[in-house]
């Protein structure tokens, strides 16, 4: 495994952050309507850090991560600043993009069995990953798609390199996928809710791995998620989205401790966890606002016991109460 | 409410269990070759047994394979078991009432059931009221009175009539849908209601909102439940007894405060520790258990998670363990748990 996990000292750390979100809406325009998915989020992220971002169906968390690759379909009108690794992303051509794609950034979904290729074994969808980027002899993009599989903590890994995906267990999947991902060393890993579909006790282990090889590999890694446990095991700042918008971002302790805005505050209410038996669950009245207009002000206020005239009057800008935390309320005092 | 649909009597009286069930067995075959010969058995539910009490909440928690949705659909007799025997208060289930049984169709009436995909199971061509007094007129109930009852219905599940009564699935949320799910499992005044994950499909926010909803309506209609689902903080919430599943078989079953506080079973420990922490400062370093669940194709001789368990010795794979007492109706089937079965830690764990 000492090749993949040698990597060249990143000198990049305390330049140029790995990504630059700026003012970004994506829309999705058909024929009959219009839905406003993203509303402009701001959103950083340093060399070697975890952001999750949180967030129910429907908030836009996945189109974000989607607009990062530019993966969106024609359909989606994307505008704003992304940049990735100091490159922009929305002017990349098709070619620039197959590069930028599975070297730079790579990404890990949720049903394994849909994102790999179901005829071909996982050792040849690795080593094909690698020879594309790489101009490496077939033999050794194999060599190093068995590393990559000895890196994810596959179980006989040789033998695993000739299996199909469907020989292969939930959890080995997930894995197999995680070592696609890998095979470039990407600097920046997204992952779509890559445990979401895993059993509890398997869940864990994909986690922890996930972890273990961002601190080896020292990548950035966005983490979409709907799961605060999720979330609180893995990341170290947490942006919680809700109608499009980014309405809290911090690091994730302080966050979960002490939510500043009232859509964390009330789903870490709504969270069933130990200790909570016999107590009523305090719920958000209501369903999320639909996103065919745009919504003015804070789109939360409809739902929210606090919300006066002033919310809804126009957009929140965001406040920092603290200098690393954000929340877009007009109840957090601004600094 | 109705004259035709009267309320299904307590024959058993309240020590009576409402559900128990004895050694139940459901094999699917794995049929290849040019004949068809069957070349392998997936022993999806293996010899379980337990009751369902009267007015509690039992919850069945267990990983994908273990045999759960199978066991539901069992209990709801969509299929019916290989072997082993249900008693409903009392009565035979599938027998003839001249014997002691009770038929099919009156049982059906009495045990319903919410599933998991809230749109999957509502007809997308029927207004969400006509959904709901399909089975009472199916057990002849008229029409007009049928309808009657499927507002109140609605409005028992916070789904305001006029509103929405002539909606159909697809105009209403998840959330929405899932109380359509409850409210029609509800139209025939059952006593038992088979809930098969059925949170699991939606928002931590809507999530809390059908909890508080179900707790409710068990008061409000005196209803005993039967909880499947995978996530254990749900289960801890909602239950008053715990069945962990593992492979087909009952691992560990006993009140929820034991399972959650003194669990016996290497795999119910596994399990709750297998749970996000919740808190960023004391973050797991080590996963409790390693690798997948193993196939119920083939599964191991003996105790069927010795493959993955950390204390697994030589007995393990000679003898499967029978369910070991551990006091006030808390069972656990693994040998450290019997006292005198060969295992090293046997005598320690009983005392």
């Amino acid at each position: 495994m000492s090749e993949v996990l040698e990597r060249p000292v990143v000198s990049s750390t305390s330049a140029s952050p790995l990504i630059t979100m700026r003012d970004v809406h994506v829309r999705f325009v058909t024929r009959d309507r219009t839905v406003h998915a993203v509303n402009g989020v701001d959103l950083d992220l340093a060399a070697g850090e975890v952001l999750c971002i949180l967030g129910e169906s429907g908030s836009g968390k996945s189109v974000t991560m989607r607009a990062l690759m530019k993966l969106l379909p024609r359909t989606a009108k994307v505008s704003g600043r992304i940049e990735v690794a100091g490159r922009d992303v929305t002017a990349m051509s098709g070619g620039e993009l197959q590069d930028f794609r599975g070297s730079d950034v790579a990404m890990i979904f949720q049903e394994p069995m849909t994102a790999l290729d179901p005829v071909f074994t996982i050792g040849r969808q690795i080593a094909e990953t690698v020879q594309r980027h790489e101009r490496l002899s077939r033999a050794a993009a194999m060599a190093r798609a068995l590393e990559l599989l000895e890196l994810v903590q596959i179980p006989s890994a040789k033998r695993r390199l000739e299996a199909y995906p469907h020989e292969l267990s939930g959890g080995l999947r997930q894995r197999a996928m995680i070592a696609v991902a890998l095979a470039c060393k990407p600097k920046l890993l997204l992952a779509d809710e890559p445990t979401t579909a895993l059993d509890a006790t398997v869940q864990i282990q994909v986690l922890l791995l996930l972890r273990k090889l961002q601190e080896q590999l020292g990548m950035g890694v966005v983490f979409v998620t709907h799961d605060l446990g999720v979330a609180g095991e893995i990341a170290d700042r947490v942006a919680v989205m809700y109608a499009g918008r980014v309405v809290e971002e911090g690091p994730v302790g302080a966050l979960m401790k002490e939510p500043l805005h009232p859509y964390p505050r009330g789903l870490l209410g709504a969270t069933v966890h130990g200790g909570m038996r016999g107590q009523r669950l305090t719920t958000i009245p209501g369903a999320p606002p639909s996103l065919e207009t745009l919504p003015v002000g804070c789109p939360f206020a409809p739902r929210c016991t606090e919300a006066e005239e002033a919310c809804i009057a126009g957009d929140i800008a965001p406040r920092h109460p603290v200098p690393d935390r954000m929340a877009r309320c007009l109840h957090v005092a601004a600094r | 409410m109705s004259a035709t649909l009267h309320s299904p009597q307590d024959r058993g009286g309240p020590a009576q269990p409402l559900l128990l069930l004895n050694g139940l067995k459901k094999h699917f075959p794995i049929r290849g070759g040019v004949f068809g010969a069957t070349v392998a058995t997936v022993r999806a539910v293996d010899g379980v047994s337990f009751a369902v009490r009267k007015g509690e909440t039992l919850g069945i928690v267990g990983e994908s394979g273990c045999g759960k949705s199978t066991t539901a659909r069992l209990l709801m007799r969509l299929m019916d078991p290989d072997a082993g025997e249900m008693v409903f208060d009392g009565e035979g289930v599938g027998q003839a009432s001249q014997t002691g049984g009770i038929p099919l169709k009156d049982y059906r009436r009495q045990v319903q059931m919410v599933f998991q995909d809230s749109y999957a199971s509502l007809n997308p061509r029927l207004p969400i009221e006509d959904s709901i007094a399909f089975a009472p007129k199916v057990h002849g109930v008229p029409g007009p009175e049928a309808r009657q009852r499927a507002r109140e219905l609605l409005a028992a599940v916070g789904l305001s009539p006029s509103q929405f009564a002539r909606r159909y699935p697809h105009e209403l949320s998840g959330g929405q849908r899932q109380r359509v799910n409850i409210a029609r499992a509800l139209a025939l005044q059952p006593r038992l209601v088979l809930l098969d994950e059925p949170v699991s499909a939606l928002d931590k926010s809507v999530e809390a909102q059908v909890l508080n909803l179900l707790m409710d309506l068990k008061e409000k209609f005196g209803l005993t439940y039967v909880f499947i689902s995978h996530d254990l903080n749900v289960v801890q919430y909602i239950s008053d007894r715990v069945l962990v599943m593992y492979l087909g078989q009952v691992a560990e079953q006993g009140p929820v405060d034991a399972i959650y506080e003194r669990p016996a079973h290497p795999y119910t420990q596994a399990l709750l520790a297998s749970r996000p922490s919740m808190d960023p400062t004391r973050r797991r370093t080590e996963p409790p258990l390693t690798g997948d669940p193993p196939n119920p194709i083939n599964p191991p001789s003996g105790c069927r998670f010795r493959t993955r368990c950390p204390f697994a010795e030589a007995v393990c794979a000679e003898r499967a363990p029978i369910a070991a007492d551990l006091g006030g109706g808390h069972e656990a089937a693994c040998h450290m748990a019997a006292p005198g079965s060969g295992h090293s830690k046997a005598g320690r764990l009983a005392a």
